[in-house]
């Protein structure tokens, strides 16, 4: 685990915005917590890390876990002249050898003496991400890093992202409330609507009943795509349904994590998402235990990781 | 050397573009200048105040124009809209002001000292307040100039840092305070706000990076002083404004050829 909320609640302005949420981050795994806007995202992330405090429950945080964060957008005032190598050295004075190392790692040499604020919107990304890989971060947390990126901009940095967890071995925890794209860019998927609405692998979450009502998504498309796996939406409701309220129900989780976790980070993704794909999964969960058969061979981008 | 008010003139107003240049930077990048205003406008509350108890004006400017500049703060981060609070706050603390000094006796004559500034009339006194609180600003801003310059790109970035961006925003808060009421003699309680403001812009027209651009703003900004001053004794205009007018030429000029480079 490198952080973790433990039956967090959150309370802005009187207001509850997060109620008894309880997550958390493996080594390794990309986890997008989907969300309506205004349903608390947001504020998870920055309670998270420690920049809006929990009215109740708690925030661990394992030791000496270096975070590297990407805000939503970066608001420069024209009148602040600023380079993207002087950013890069914001707080810290950064040599030019990792410099150029984090510029190089997201596509962005030579592009040092640029303004930032001449950049493009995917290219503030990808200026911000090589920022937070400076510090050799164990997590990146990303706050809806593809909002204004068309769609190609989208995939583009999500193709990033897998690429910079391949290179170096970081979790990435990011927030979204665009659908399709981010789903397939992630290992796990929670779905907040200020508490968790259910979570898994992006195949099972997209076809539970609380993210496509979350969505305004009709039952129909799912039931369509997700035909096969009818019968497992009930599973996942009976199996979410404590998680909202107690940690312990993670703590169970964390038991099958040493069996099958094979340094991948996915401990997550198959506790909560079963595993579709994976057949050594099947022999630890026993109330899915039918799906084997029912959804044989789901290529996820998952099982491609998993295989590499 | 420092009989000469001219020379005692230069010092104030070189000592006040050192903190207002950076200061300047930051009230632009951070789209304060109303905000330097109300400080501003307030300190002419402190000039009532230090006359009514009679400790040194500088003092009292201080005091005022620190609370001004904490309470102003304090409502935004409460979420007061803020043009509305610092268009009360500004022009209520400047009447109210005005108001007070009139009962102080035998200071109508000097009121416009206090509004446009008295720079020719620096003593050695007010040199040693002018440099005492332009140097601590200065040491203040570049003292915690990284953590500034990050927390006025981004709050959470900055938290995500360990940096607190109240913390950061309470320093620039004081050093407005404390550039209020060292240039009060200089340039007057109406026209500090434009110190502030018109160096800094002038020098974002040619500036590369923020370190650069704060110090051609202190440049540009002791530039306008010897211009204004030079336009006072040539012209015998007053000199606060004549400084303010120079600096609103050098703006011109550095704009034009900004433009004309790009």
């Amino acid at each position: 685990m490198l952080l973790a909320a433990e039956n967090l609640t959150v309370r802005l302005g009187g207001t509850e915005v997060l109620s008894g949420v309880s997550m958390a981050v493996e080594r390794a795994e990309i986890v997008t917590i989907l969300g309506p806007n205004g349903s608390g995202k947001s504020t998870l992330l920055r309670a998270l890390l420690g920049m809006v405090p929990a009215a109740s429950g708690r925030v661990v945080r394992a030791e000496g876990l270096r975070v590297g964060y990407v805000p939503q957008k970066l608001a420069i005032d024209p009148s602040l002249p600023l380079s993207v190598r002087r950013f890069l050295s914001l707080p810290h004075l950064v040599d030019e050898a990792a410099a150029q190392a984090a510029l190089a790692r997201v596509g962005m040499e030579d592009s040092g003496a640029k303004p930032i604020a001449g950049l493009s919107g995917g290219q503030l990304q990808r200026v911000m991400l090589a920022r937070a890989l400076i510090k050799v971060p164990g997590l990146l947390v990303l706050d809806e890093p593809t909002q204004g990126l068309d769609q190609q901009g989208e995939a583009g940095f999500y193709r990033l992202i897998e690429e910079v967890r391949q290179d170096t071995g970081a979790a990435v925890l990011m927030v979204s409330h665009d659908l399709h794209v981010v789903m397939a860019a992630s290992d796990r998927v929670i779905c907040l609507n200020h508490h968790i609405c259910c979570e898994g692998t992006p195949r099972v979450v997209s076809a539970a009943p609380e993210y496509r009502a979350l969505f305004g998504l009709g039952t129909q498309g799912a039931l369509a795509l997700y035909q096969h796996r009818h019968d497992h939406s009930h599973d996942l409701v009976q199996d979410h349904k404590p998680e909202q309220g107690f940690a312990a129900e993670h703590g169970l989780d964390h038991e099958h994590v040493g069996g099958h976790d094979n340094g991948h980070g996915h401990s997550h993704g198959h506790d909560n998402g079963h595993g579709h794909g994976h057949g050594h999964d099947h022999a630890h969960d026993e109330s899915h235990r039918h799906e084997a058969g029912k959804d044989p061979k789901a290529p996820g981008p998952k099982a491609h990781r998993h295989a590499g | 050397m420092l009989d000469d008010f001219l020379i005692r003139a230069v010092l104030a107003g070189v000592g006040v573009s050192f903190a207002t240049g950076p200061l300047g930077a930051f009230v632009l990048w951070r789209r304060m200048a109303y905000f330097g205003d109300a400080t501003a406008h307030a300190a002419i509350l402190g000039v009532a105040l230090a006359l009514a108890v009679d400790m040194p004006v500088t003092v009292g400017t201080l005091i005022v124009a620190l609370a001004m500049a904490v309470t102003v703060s304090g409502l935004a981060a409460r979420g007061w809209a803020v043009d509305t609070t610092l268009g009360v706050l500004s022009h209520g603390a400047l009447a109210l002001g005005l108001v007070a000094i009139s009962f102080v006796h035998g200071v109508h004559t000097s009121l416009e000292a206090y509004l446009f500034g008295d720079i020719l009339a620096v003593t050695k006194g007010d040199l040693v307040y002018i440099w005492a609180g332009a140097m601590a600003v200065v040491a203040l801003l570049v003292w915690r100039w990284q953590a500034l310059l990050t927390a006025t790109l981004n709050a959470d970035l900055a938290r995500a840092d360990g940096i607190d961006p109240e913390r950061e925003r309470l320093i620039l808060t004081l050093a407005l305070a404390l550039v209020v009421a060292v240039a009060l003699k200089v340039v007057g309680a109406l026209l500090i706000a434009a110190m502030l403001v018109i160096p800094a812009a002038a020098a974002r027209a040619v500036a590369r990076g923020p370190e650069q651009m704060a110090a051609l703003a202190s440049g540009i900004g002791a530039a306008a002083c010897l211009l204004g001053l030079g336009l006072s004794l040539w012209q015998n205009t007053p000199a606060g404004p004549s400084i303010v007018a120079a600096a609103a030429g050098l703006f011109a000029v550095l704009a034009a050829f900004g433009r004309l480079r790009h």
